[in-house]
């Protein structure tokens, strides 16, 4: 049922898309590069790590695009994903060789510490942009190179297209034996492993598959926005993205790319609205969210449906 | 050899405003057990305080000694007020909750009090260097040494030697330390633990404020400096382990030490020498260099 | 028939503290064997060194001819051997049924990172193995309860039956009945014993109520201040001088010395 409701929003929103004002479009992209993000990080959170440091993957996927592009002169926009996708898997699993030992607090700051690393290393380089970034030119679609209002859309079906990608995989993930052993790990780590399989390994697996998912949004982001800078490795990004998955919740995958909407959309209403302010409003907004609807708004769905299953069940 | 010293010097100066920095996040978190984000606020409120004391007391051109007492209070005054407003409002409602949950309300808090920053202040950032060149420059083996940064060094100094001494000889800082130790069985034996929450929040948002207060000579004060020192803050704290001030010390002086190195001999390493030793110390002591084994819960 | 389970020269020392030491047990297959002795007496040092959650300081340990000695306890349990909780380990979050779909799950397609995240949680296979294994300990009305809300002997029984996913040949249980009312330990051991021996598993369980040990065991393993003190049938273990005096407490001991010098016995 959620399923063919997404999917109808999705083929609605693919085909509505070149009717629309170029912002919202680019706006929703934004988006989508965010809840690729934020999909990777509902895999972790399951299981009662919060990663404050998923910048690193999503800086690794948009520097890998933009650095393939201008040092390399690849422009295929497809092969690009698949380089940053590439790029911060393998970074992600590096790193899950260390983070994957760790738990809650000390899992959040080592994240931090990551990607803060990445952060610094950016900042002071002068061959990867240092403060300024790079800019990225656009890309090519299989030989297409759509210019303009043609482009923007081009970027926005490709990340469309990566969303149901992602969410696709991640549901079927999530069905896995690997997937729902998030929760048992939450609970009890100790019992998981003395039914026979390993957390560690569990854990490393969730961090190259949250952290792939992080590189492809860091690679829409790059396209779409034209530019990276180290901005995007900044604990405030990660900080952003957690954000997204406290409103979003963590129980359904569409949800976090409703989340990301959602948080666009209030970012850029409260800059527009009030500007000085803006901050005021998403702080409130997160800390209403926690107070009140602890499990993000994707639970109350969640929990409509629920509880109309167990009206439907059999006693 | 003048390298050595720069590095020496540069380094103690860094350390001595990291600690004053950190040791209000640390404790707080020792005895809270709450990684409070918003510690970051306590500061840049602390330099707007004290950059405003300064910029009153030079404009009704009031004698400079007069200024750094003013700094003082305005930094004090802040965070006492911060300290109590979030303590009471808001803190109180997360005891008890998951400390990852109560680490995003902390954030929550923190981009809240940055837009009241702005709302107070407005976004043009002040200058208040007077307390920092009225105190002057001293030669020491052919460096030019800023007297005020040897004050600083001198205060932290003071601080550490005075809250060790607190937290080892007075009651409150006995009762700080069992807190630390086991929450709960600190309550069993009657410790007022909610009354020493308080307190301890009250503390760490006076030297946070009192950081900000220190540093606003040095700097600009904008808004968005809070935002950079809080995850420095953290690296100290996760270094030298949280709730120990040994800790908070210790972390200080390698951070800043191995920064200031990066400064003078790979200025490009700056940043990530400092995250790296975070990491470095993450995974050779995940609770810091000067905590207690964690018992096993099994 | 050779035995599925040895033991030869187990010894297990903490800095200064010896906790077991000169431990040799062979188990045949099939054999229940109830494990007793006092706290500290060394009973769940022997197990955790068994399961793989201590490795002994000296000695072996072989299962089915396999040396698995300071094995991890996961490679152990997918090997055969499994054990239950004291305090019954299962997952608080999720319900009866979905705590029994994991440890089903896990036992037939954990065995790789691949396989465990390409097998999907809910296959046939594991849905029936889940059934049944349900059915079997007898807490199937319970399938719909969440772990954490369960009355007490309810979860030590989901506990042991999540032990027995993916049919282990060997399950050590961990006072099984403790934190059960007295009417209802011996109701509890029918269910667990029928279901294991059903199966043909070789059991062993620690046990401080001699009653149920005088039932359901095959052999007796006394252990006192970390070795085995006495190992045969029930009334011949339970009869040892040593096991009174040191385990059922069937013998006093005297505070005061008796007047020709020993420490003598109270009748008993």
């Amino acid at each position: 049922m959620g399923a063919a409701l997404s999917l109808a929003a999705v083929a609605l929103a693919a085909i509505a898309a070149p009717f629309l004002p170029l912002w919202i479009v680019s706006l929703v992209t934004i988006s989508i590069a965010t809840g690729l993000v934020v999909v990777g990080l509902i895999i972790l959170w399951r299981a009662g790590l919060v990663p404050f440091g998923q910048a690193l993957f999503f800086a690794t996927g948009a520097y890998a695009v933009a650095l393939s592009s201008r040092y390399l002169g690849l422009k295929d926009a497809f092969l690009l994903v698949i380089i940053a996708a590439i790029a911060a898997g393998f970074v992600a699993w590096v790193v899950g060789f260390l983070l994957a030992r760790y738990r809650e607090i000390f899992f959040a700051m080592l994240s931090l510490a990551l990607s803060m690393i990445l952060y610094g290393v950016l900042v002071k380089s002068e061959t990867l942009g240092s403060t300024d970034g790079i800019n990225v030119s656009s890309a090519t679609f299989l030989g297409f190179a759509p210019r303009g209002q043609a482009y923007t859309l081009a970027v926005f079906w490709l990340a469309l297209g990566l969303a149901v990608a992602a969410a696709v995989f991640v549901s079927r993930y999530l069905s896995s034996v690997a997937g729902s052993l998030a929760i048992p790990i939450r609970d009890n780590e100790i019992r998981v492993e003395y039914l026979g399989i390993s957390v560690t390994r569990l854990v490393h697996l969730k961090l190259v598959i949250a952290g792939t998912l992080a590189g492809v949004g860091g690679a829409v982001a790059a396209l779409t926005i034209a530019h990276v800078d180290p901005a995007m490795a900044y604990w405030t990004t990660s900080g952003g993205f957690v954000f997204v998955t406290i409103l979003a919740g963590a129980a359904s995958v569409p949800a976090a790319f409703v989340g990301a909407l959602v948080f666009e959309i209030i970012r850029t209403a409260s800059v527009a609205i009030l500007p000085g302010g803006w901050q005021l409003i998403l702080g409130s907004v997160l800390l209403l969210t926690i107070l009140f609807v602890p499990e993000g708004l994707g639970s109350l769905v969640v929990r409509k449906r629920g509880a109309d299953k167990a009206k439907g069940e059999t006693a | 050899m003048i390298t050595a010293l720069a590095i020496l010097t540069d380094g103690l100066v860094y350390a001595a405003w990291l600690f004053v920095v950190a040791i209000g996040l640390s404790l707080i978190f020792g005895v809270m057990r709450i990684l409070n984000v918003s510690h970051g606020a306590f500061y840049a409120f602390g330099a707007y305080a004290a950059a405003t004391a300064i910029g009153i007391w030079a404009e009704r051109d009031l004698p400079t000694a007069g200024m750094y007492f003013a700094m003082a209070v305005a930094a004090i005054a802040m965070g006492l007020l911060m300290g109590y407003l979030l303590e009471r409002l808001l803190l109180r409602r997360v005891y008890g909750k998951d400390e990852v949950v109560v680490v995003l309300v902390t954030y929550a808090l923190f981009l809240i009090l940055e837009d009241v920053l702005i709302i107070i202040w407005g976004t043009d950032g002040k200058l208040a260097y007077q307390p920092y060149i009225a105190a002057g420059n001293v030669i020491v083996g052919g460096l030019p040494l800023s007297i005020y940064d040897i004050g600083l060094v001198v205060v932290a100094g003071l601080l550490a030697y005075f809250a060790s001494f607190a937290i080892r000889k007075t009651t409150f800082g006995r009762l700080l330390t069992a807190v630390i130790y086991d929450r709960e069985t600190a309550a069993a034996f009657g410790v007022n633990v909610s009354r020493v929450f308080v307190l301890t929040f009250l503390v760490g948002a006076v030297l946070g404020a009192l950081g900000g207060a220190l540093t606003a000579p040095k700097i600009s004060v904008v808004p968005g400096i809070g935002v950079e020192v809080i995850v420095l803050a953290f690296a100290v704290v996760a270094i030298g382990g949280m709730g120990s001030i040994e800790g908070a010390l210790v972390g200080a002086l390698i951070v800043g030490l191995f920064r200031a190195a990066a400064v003078h001999l790979a200025p490009a390493l700056e940043l990530f020498v400092i995250y790296a030793v975070m990491a470095l110390v993450l995974v050779i002591r995940p609770y810091g260099l000067f905590t207690r084994a964690q018992p096993r819960k099994i | 028939m050779s035995d599925i389970l040895t033991v030869s020269g187990l010894e297990k020392t903490f800095g200064s503290v010896v906790a077991a030491r000169d431990i040799n047990v062979a188990v045949p297959v099939g054999q229940t064997i109830g494990i007793i002795g006092a706290n500290g007496a060394g009973k769940t040092t022997f197990v955790n060194m068994i399961t793989g959650h201590l490795t002994p300081s000296k000695g072996k340990i072989k299962f089915e001819g396999q040396d698995i000695t300071g094995r991890t306890s996961r490679d152990i349990t997918r090997l055969g051997i499994a054990r239950s909780f004291q305090v019954a380990q299962v997952f608080p979050s999720l319900t009866v049924f979905e705590n029994m779909c994991a440890a089903a799950a896990i036992a037939r397609d954990g065995g790789g990172l691949i396989r465990a995240a390409a097998a999907s949680l809910r296959s046939a296979r594991t849905l029936e193995e889940t059934e049944a294994a349900l059915t079997q300990f007898g807490i199937a009305r319970f399938r719909d309860m969440r772990a954490s809300t369960l009355p007490q002997g309810v979860r030590k029984l989901l506990d042991i039956a999540m032990a027995t996913a993916g049919g282990p040949r060997v399950l050590l249980l961990d006072e099984p009945t403790s934190g059960i009312s007295l009417e209802e330990k011996f109701g509890i051991m029918d269910v667990i014993m029928g279901a294991l021996k059903g199966r043909g598993t070789t059991v062993l369980f620690v046990e401080h109520d001699m009653d149920v040990v005088q039932r359901f065991a095959d052999r007796v393993l006394a252990f006192y201040d970390g070795t085995v003190i006495a190992d045969g049938p029930p009334a011949e273990a339970l009869a040892d001088e040593r096991v009174r005096e040191f385990i059922t407490g069937a013998v006093l001991h005297r505070t005061k010395p008796t007047a020709n010098g020993g420490t003598g016995h109270a009748q008993g």
